[in-house]
């Protein structure tokens, strides 16, 4: 921990859940500590949790289908949740999904606590709805998500498919907090994941003390929707 | 699967037993019984129908638009697309599209997502999530804003682009076209007639839309 802004660091075993109230004025950096991780994401509005990660609204008002540097993340109130500050990345996946446990038991097999005690097999939508439940939300705030790390290709007729290897050992993606976040977050494998294998990896994450952003930041000055998505997170605390 | 599937219903409008306008910029909500076939008409043609489905004996179970194009590898719906809940419950299927491609990532207009997108001065103006909202508490039941989830847009054309970006590219419905499903439990529908006035996709002229719905057994 040499950088002194890091207030702290915390290792996210494979197939585990976190959640946290990431503050305005800090930002999360996850490191892809062996490359090929996913990091399943959804964000609220920690005092108003009906506002929340809206993931149409952060495609169409910046024309994406991917994230990343430069890029930021809206709620459904029109502020801006996180901005994407930093990414070796190049690409994480708003549209895919999360994976359910019948896909995963499909895929990779049944694994019980009884018979593997903590390597059973998870999967991150009861994932997101036990973290989401610690937090007194439900089934009714369980919305479409991030899956960061993950890369999924569209084709011109429509179809969908897995992007192996967008992520490399030390590739890490950094958001910066606009509001006071509840962040919700699970490292279960992408539910596309063409590894045949049930092998999550793990993440390591960081969190530190950051500046505001300023008139000529990045994420603001990136498109004029975002200018605007600024203006109205800064109304919100005035 | 292809992105279009073009396929004509055999379903006969004079056999309906529900039929119902929706004019631009109102909210609809309706239960539609397990093996009850459902149909919107796009009657003048591009007109965005933004609609969600609940299972209707438990709506913390509803449509979700990630599981719906994940389950089908494919981001656009039409003729055998399963229409997917959060719990993984096929509430509809797709049986009949002469529009041949609908959009569920583009989401719902609002005040908000309004001003963002292009200017605040527009918070004023009528918008889709306003409309499901307003439905949803006249509807009761204890439904309110964290129901309002992301949904499909009937009749729009949002491609992406292999370098990830999401494009609006021009309609191609027209007057008459529809799209047909066959309800695979019993689902509230909620719709709202887009009321959009700043997006090409509808030619700044938001329209109404006709609901039929048939008896399975009449069918």
């Amino acid at each position: 921990m040499s950088d002194p802004s890091v207030l702290w660091e915390e290792t996210m075993q494979g197939g585990a859940t976190w959640s946290h109230v990431l503050k305005r004025g800090t930002a999360l950096r996850i490191t892809d500590t062996e490359g090929g991780a996913n990091v399943g994401a959804i964000f609220y509005n920690f005092e108003c949790p009906a506002e929340r990660f809206n993931m149409p609204d952060t495609l169409k008002a910046q024309h994406i289908a991917r994230l990343t540097r430069g890029f930021v993340l809206y709620s459904d109130m029109g502020r801006v949740l996180c901005s994407v500050t930093d990414d070796t990345v190049g690409w994480h996946d708003p549209i895919g999904g999360c994976s359910n446990a019948a896909l995963v038991e499909e895929k990779y097999g049944a694994a019980s606590y009884q018979d593997c005690r903590n390597e059973y097999h998870k999967n991150a939508r009861d994932s997101f709805l036990v973290e989401l439940g610690k937090w007194g939300l439900g089934p009714r705030d369980l919305v479409a998500n991030v899956n960061f790390f993950s890369r999924v290709d569209v084709a011109d007729d429509g179809s969908m498919s897995y992007h192996a290897g967008n992520s490399a050992a030390g590739a890490f993606v950094e958001l910066r907090a606009e509001m006071n976040v509840l962040t919700i977050l699970n490292t279960c494998q992408h539910p596309l994941d063409s590894n045949p294998r049930y092998d999550p990896k793990p993440v390591l994450l960081a969190i530190r003390r950051v500046a505001a952003s300023g008139p000529e930041d990045p994420c603001r000055i990136s498109r004029p929707e975002n200018g605007r998505g600024f203006t109205l997170t800064e109304r919100y605390f005035l | 699967m292809s992105g279009m599937r073009v396929v004509e219903s055999k379903l006969d409008p004079k056999n309906a037993i529900y039929s119902f306008v929706i004019p631009a910029g109102e909210p609809w909500i309706h239960e539609i019984k397990a093996g009850q076939c459902f149909r919107i008409v796009d009657l003048h043609g591009n007109q965005a129908v933004d609609t969600l489905f609940y299972n209707a004996n438990d709506t913390s179970d509803r449509y979700s638009a990630q599981d719906t194009i994940r389950s089908q590898r494919n981001i656009y719906l039409t003729t055998g697309t399963k229409l997917i809940s959060t719990a993984g419950t096929v509430l509809l299927t797709i049986i009949a599209d002469t529009c041949g491609r609908h959009d569920t990532l583009g989401g719902a207009c609002a005040n908000e997502s309004n001003m963002v997108r292009y200017a605040i001065e527009k918070r004023h103006m009528h918008a889709c999530r306003s409309s499901f909202l307003k439905a949803v508490i006249e509807f009761g039941h204890g439904m309110d804003k964290r129901d309002i989830t992301s949904n499909i847009n009937f009749f729009m054309n949002v491609p992406v682009t292999p370098e990830g970006k999401l494009t609006f590219e021009d309609g191609i419905s027209e007057p008459g076209k529809y799209v047909e499903m066959r309800a695979q439990t019993d689902v509230l529908a909620l719709i709202s007639n887009c009321p959009q006035l700043n997006n090409p996709c509808n030619a700044y002229n938001p329209t109404p839309v006709q609901i039929l719905i048939w008896d399975g057994a009449k069918a």
